[in-house]
């Protein structure tokens, strides 16, 4: 879906104003959503790739008028809804009318360090041999799928090559559905900048994105 | 501050009350241990931050052999100081030379290097930057206060997998005495991402 998330070369947003000396959090609300969203992560309902759809698929009016931290709470309150540990009568009276199911997950404290230490690594044992190799010519493709995908509306339909093959990887656009991880290749393919915004591209400059094989094909 | 049931007064903003409602009802139901919050928090505010990237970079700058082993395969080399995990499962190393400098973005969402840069910044995330450096690289980079000579290429890494991208600047000139450790204090977080470089020798 080309969501109000998908930025690159979109106009009007203006000047990007880094802020000197910027604390970590601006608030401590945003400390809370961090760790609400990292301890319901762990409940196990859900992977990074769906916890990124439900943020996406807030109303653009939504998503442009949120801060970080306001999109990922908003994110993070459907995805409990959707899963049934949350009921919205729940969040707009404030306080559970039911307990929760999936508490023998519930992150512990003392398991924090090894939980962050670990992360989530999204490569997968391939089972089949790469399409592409390094140096390969290839188009992405021109179809818009209507759920999750990570290949920017920017980077559709464009000719560029492959400079990378990082591994096998999780797909996002199947596991955002919850319908399976189907691994597939993954691809670094860098673009000329001329390839992706005509005369207007800067010189001597080019884009990369990491790129599923299913998202390719060969020119 | 854990204590009270519920607290959704017109006194807190209205974000403030929205997170709190959302944590009491949560550890009510069994499902969060606000202590694993501290944690998680005390961690990113502690724990995990540009210190890290830096001292990849102040090794690669003083050991050949490293510097090799990150260009190679960054997730071993970067796991090998201490540097793992979150955010920073599939890491790759893009060196700068006068050639070429590598800058890093995510236009889909914030993906950034947790493990070696910790948490993004406000501009990273929002969309300003998301929407206009894989367009007019040059022209964000000077809003940066740094301008680039024309025949230095400018390669944008839009990080839309869970690889995530750490910029290994340039060694400063007049740096060639400073040890390692005296390196690290040089390298900027901004010189990481490629919207930087290293603070000069002083």
């Amino acid at each position: 879906m080309n969501g109000p998330h998908d930025l690159g070369g979109r106009a009007g947003f203006g000047s990007i104003a880094p802020e000197a000396d910027e604390p970590i959090f601006h608030a401590e609300w945003e400390k809370r959503a961090l760790g609400l969203t990292l301890c319901c992560g762990a409940l196990g309902y859900w992977g990074i790739d769906e916890s990124r759809h439900a943020r996406e698929s807030l109303h653009p009016h939504d998503y442009y008028g949120s801060s970080y931290y306001e999109i990922w709470v908003k994110g993070l309150e459907r995805l409990l809804i959707r899963h049934g540990e949350v009921h919205p009568d729940e969040l707009s009276k404030g306080h559970m009318n039911t307990p929760g199911h999936a508490t023998a997950k519930r992150l512990d404290p003392q398991d924090v360090p090894a939980v962050l230490a670990r992360g989530g690594p999204a490569d997968r044992p391939a089972t089949t041999k790469p399409a592409f190799q390094i140096g390969t010519k290839v188009r992405t493709q021109k179809t818009l799928p209507a759920g999750h995908s990570r290949l920017p509306n920017y980077a559709r339909d464009k000719q560029g090559t492959i400079i990378a093959l990082p591994g096998h990887h999780v797909f996002p656009d199947t596991n955002a559905k919850g319908v399976g991880e189907a691994p597939q290749w993954l691809y670094t393919v860098e673009f000329d900048a001329r390839d992706l915004w005509g005369d207007a591209a800067e010189p001597g400059t080019s884009v990369t994105i990491d790129a599923w094989e299913s998202y390719l094909d060969a020119t | 501050m854990h204590d009270h049931p519920h607290d959704h007064d017109n006194n807190l903003d209205p974000m403030t009350a929205r997170v709190r409602a959302l944590e009491t009802i949560l550890t009510d139901k069994g499902l969060v241990d606000p202590k694993a919050i501290d944690a998680i928090v005390d961690t990113y505010e502690t724990k995990i931050g540009p210190r890290n990237g830096a001292k990849v970079i102040a090794k690669a700058w003083t050991n050949p052999d490293y510097a090799d082993w990150l260009a190679k395969d960054a997730t071993a080399a970067i796991a090998d100081l201490g540097f793992t995990g979150r955010q920073g499962e599939h890491m790759q190393a893009v060196f700068n030379t006068p050639d070429q400098h590598n800058v890093v973005v995510c236009t889909l969402c914030s993906c950034y290097p947790w493990s070696v840069l910790g948490l993004p910044p406000v501009w990273y995330k929002s969309p300003p930057y998301r929407s206009r450096v894989v367009l007019e690289p040059r022209a964000v980079l000077a809003e940066f206060g740094l301008t680039l000579p024309e025949t230095t290429k400018i390669r944008v890494w839009d990080s839309t997998a869970e690889v995530r991208y750490l910029v290994i600047p340039m060694r400063p000139e007049g740096t060639e005495n400073m040890d390692e450790s005296a390196l690290v204090d040089l390298v900027t977080r901004d010189a990481m991402i490629g919207t930087g470089l290293p603070q000069v020798a002083s």
